[in-house]
């Protein structure tokens, strides 16, 4: 029984996660159809903020207060980047989505290698507030905190976007830029001021992921974002494009099959079955589960 | 963007390829056989004594030089081969590398783990991944556009991590796995028998740019191109999209399998890396930064890629980079980072890459010529 608590636990830990990630990706993506190879990048950039804020920047640290501080400092270097990226890089070429994707490929690539320039190739010990190495007894099963922290953030930015998209006019924009984004603009609305918004989003959630993960893997290395960035596009490609809940519900399935799997068959295989799964949500339901809707 | 013509205005006649364009140059005869020509003067370079310092670190025909040049004439025929895919058919697959790889750790475990004779085990990774590539394609080709990227990079992930969890130890894990020369023929083996290998990688490039030339002057190459430009059309036409891109999937998988046997010769076995997505990653790139879709381009854009990832790491450690101030120095020492960079600014700027660089150039020399 503990053992299935702790399971279910630690796969809703790797789901917050995946869902940090894919929420970005998937709202960039059913608004602006740009498939974004870069977002690994804001969440390496996120990582190393955070990791740099908690020994250099004044009143941030590792523990307490300054640790919240320096989180804080890596979302916002992390949605700086995605905000100078969508401006710099990705509007000139709009609507150009094989130019958009090769860019954000090349940025993927030349970003990396920065992080690997500037700070080594090797894996770094994070920061991270001693609370976090402990446990907490949960139904008998002794469930890491730093699990618990990233089950508790991810459903602090699900809520807060789904208000975000419900309840404002900007949210609404986006909505209906995803479901028809031609006509938003023949109504006179100007939907790339949205497209900067869905990154600045994105980019803070993924720098969050890459803050948070750091504290649940414990080190931080300049190709952690890639690895993430394979299973948030399929995580993104079941809960169907565009979708945030989708995305959410994709997941968590997708976190609770790997952590079962991984535990009760060999080591590995639950990676394989996410790929099994995503070929058969492709077979039966091509659009994904969510389809191509904002919130749902 | 579909345009509708009414049926009387006859459909003006298609654009003439420029291959078939008459030109005008003097050497104009000359031109199919260059081709030919560049063929037997890559074949003749093992003869060379010649010493170029600062592009090669020993003499042309020192086993480093060739094993180099080797592996840049592999990649040359990977990247023609991708833009089988990516530029003439118009599919973004991102799982390119598994095909690749299925050829590195198959003809590997086969002849180390299994002790097979080569002939076999090369015969045998190539029909298995060119297998593998049809039966992955047939599901993956069910979707289109970016979605079918990202299930292409799913499979490939899939590689990745079955190489990576070594199940039944087969494929050495992390490791890698080197291959085991003593069941090898002679001539393939030893720092000595280098040149043998060269001139393998440069008849498989040879192929594969026969293979893909011959198919897209095909009616079935015709066909591939309409679906890159319009694939509504084909279909209006009467003809089956799906089963040309799985043609052309299953082909593209087939070559670049074939290159993977290559290439485990070459480098002597295979390591995870080949399974990485970044190296379909890297066969965008130079298939992007030579020219998508023309004959010349990827092959040029694969051996150039190649050779800078290879040299710009030597070049990072030099002491003209060391002098400059850290801010410029790291980066510079990052071959993925200038590569990255000059492949962005591609994207931008010459959008037809390498090989369009003459028709971009011609206009400004004519007027540079005029005044005089």
């Amino acid at each position: 029984m503990s053992a299935v608590v702790l399971l279910t636990l630690t796969g809703l830990g790797l789901a917050a996660l995946y869902f940090l990630v894919a929420s970005g990706l998937s709202l960039v993506f059913g608004l602006a159809d740009v498939l974004n190879f870069a977002h690994g990048l804001f969440l390496g950039v996120g990582a190393y903020a955070t990791w740099w804020a908690a020994a250099n920047l004044p009143g941030a640290g590792s523990d307490g207060f300054g640790f919240v501080v320096a989180v804080a400092f890596g979302v916002l270097a992390g949605a700086l980047v995605a905000v100078l990226v969508e401006l710099v890089l990705i509007r000139p070429l709009y609507t150009r989505t094989i130019e958009q994707v090769l860019v954000t490929v090349g940025l993927s690539l030349a970003g990396v290698a920065l992080l690997q320039a500037t700070w080594g190739a090797d894996a770094r010990p994070f920061p991270r507030p001693s609370w976090t190495r402990d446990v907490t007894g949960v139904l008998g099963a002794n469930v890491p905190n730093a699990g618990l922290l990233l089950i508790v953030a991810a459903a602090v930015v699900l809520g807060g976007l789904l208000a975000f998209l419900r309840w404002t006019r900007y949210g609404l924009v986006i909505r209906a830029g995803v479901e028809n984004r031609e006509m938003v603009t023949a109504l006179g609305i100007d939907v790339r001021k949205a497209f900067t918004l869905v990154f600045a989003l994105g980019g803070a959630a993924a720098a969050l992921a890459g803050a948070l993960g750091g504290v649940y893997f414990g080190t931080v290395s300049p190709g952690q974002g890639g690895s993430l960035l394979i299973f948030a596009f399929i995580v993104v490609v079941i809960g169907g494009m565009g979708s945030v809940v989708g995305s959410a519900y994709a997941a968590v399935a997708v976190g609770l099959l790997q952590q079962f799997v991984n535990y009760y068959g060999t080591s590995g295989l639950g990676d394989l079955c996410v790929v099994g799964l995503l070929a058969v949500v492709l077979l039966l339901r091509p659009q994904g589960l969510a389809g191509k809707v904002a919130t749902a | 963007m579909t345009e509708v013509k009414s049926p009387e205005v006859p459909a003006p006649p298609a654009a003439v390829p420029d291959e078939l364009t008459p030109g005008h140059a003097r050497w104009h005869g000359l031109r199919p056989y260059l081709p030919l020509v560049a063929l037997v003067l890559a074949a003749i370079v093992p003869y060379s004594t010649a010493n170029l310092p600062g592009i090669f670190e020993g003499p042309l025909n020192s086993p480093g030089t060739l094993q180099l040049l080797a592996i840049c004439l592999v990649f040359g025929g990977l990247a023609a081969g991708y833009d089988l895919l990516f530029g003439r058919t118009g599919m973004l697959s991102f799982g390119h590398a598994l095909y690749f790889a299925a050829g590195v750790y198959g003809t590997d475990v086969l002849v180390t783990r299994a002790g097979l004779p080569l002939w076999q085990a090369a015969l045998f990774a190539v029909a298995g991944g060119t297998i593998l590539a049809a039966l992955l394609g047939a599901v993956a080709l069910r979707t289109v556009g970016i979605a079918f990227a990202m299930v292409t990079l799913a499979f490939a992930q899939v590689g990745a991590i079955l190489v990576a969890r070594d199940f039944g130890g087969w494929t050495g894990g992390e490791e890698g796995l080197p291959l085991d020369v003593s069941g090898l023929p002679s001539a393939l083996v030893g720092v000595t028998n280098t040149v043998n290998l060269y001139w393998l990688a440069l008849a498989y490039l040879a192929v594969v740019v026969l293979v893909v030339h011959r198919v897209s002057g095909s009616p079935t190459g015709r066909v591939l191109a309409g679906l890159r430009d319009d694939e509504r059309r084909i279909g209006v036409l009467g003809l089956d999209p799906y089963r040309f891109k799985l043609v052309a999937f299953t082909l593209a998988g087939g070559l670049a399998t074939a290159g993977g046997v290559v290439y485990c010769l070459i480098v002597g076995g295979a390591s995870p890396h080949v399974t990485s997505s970044e190296l379909t990653l890297s066969l965008l790139v130079m298939v992007v930064l030579g020219g998508p879709g023309t004959r010349w381009g990827p092959v040029l854009g694969g051996i150039l890629y190649m050779y800078l990832d290879h040299r710009l790491t030597a070049f990072g450690t030099s002491d003209a980079v060391d002098n400059l101030p850290a801010v410029l120095s790291r980066p510079l020492s990052q071959p993925l980072f200038v590569l990255g960079t000059v492949f962005i600014l591609a994207v931008y700027f010459f959008p037809g890459g390498l090989a369009s660089l003459r028709t971009r150039l011609s206009p400004l020399l004519t007027s540079l010529r005029r005044p005089s």
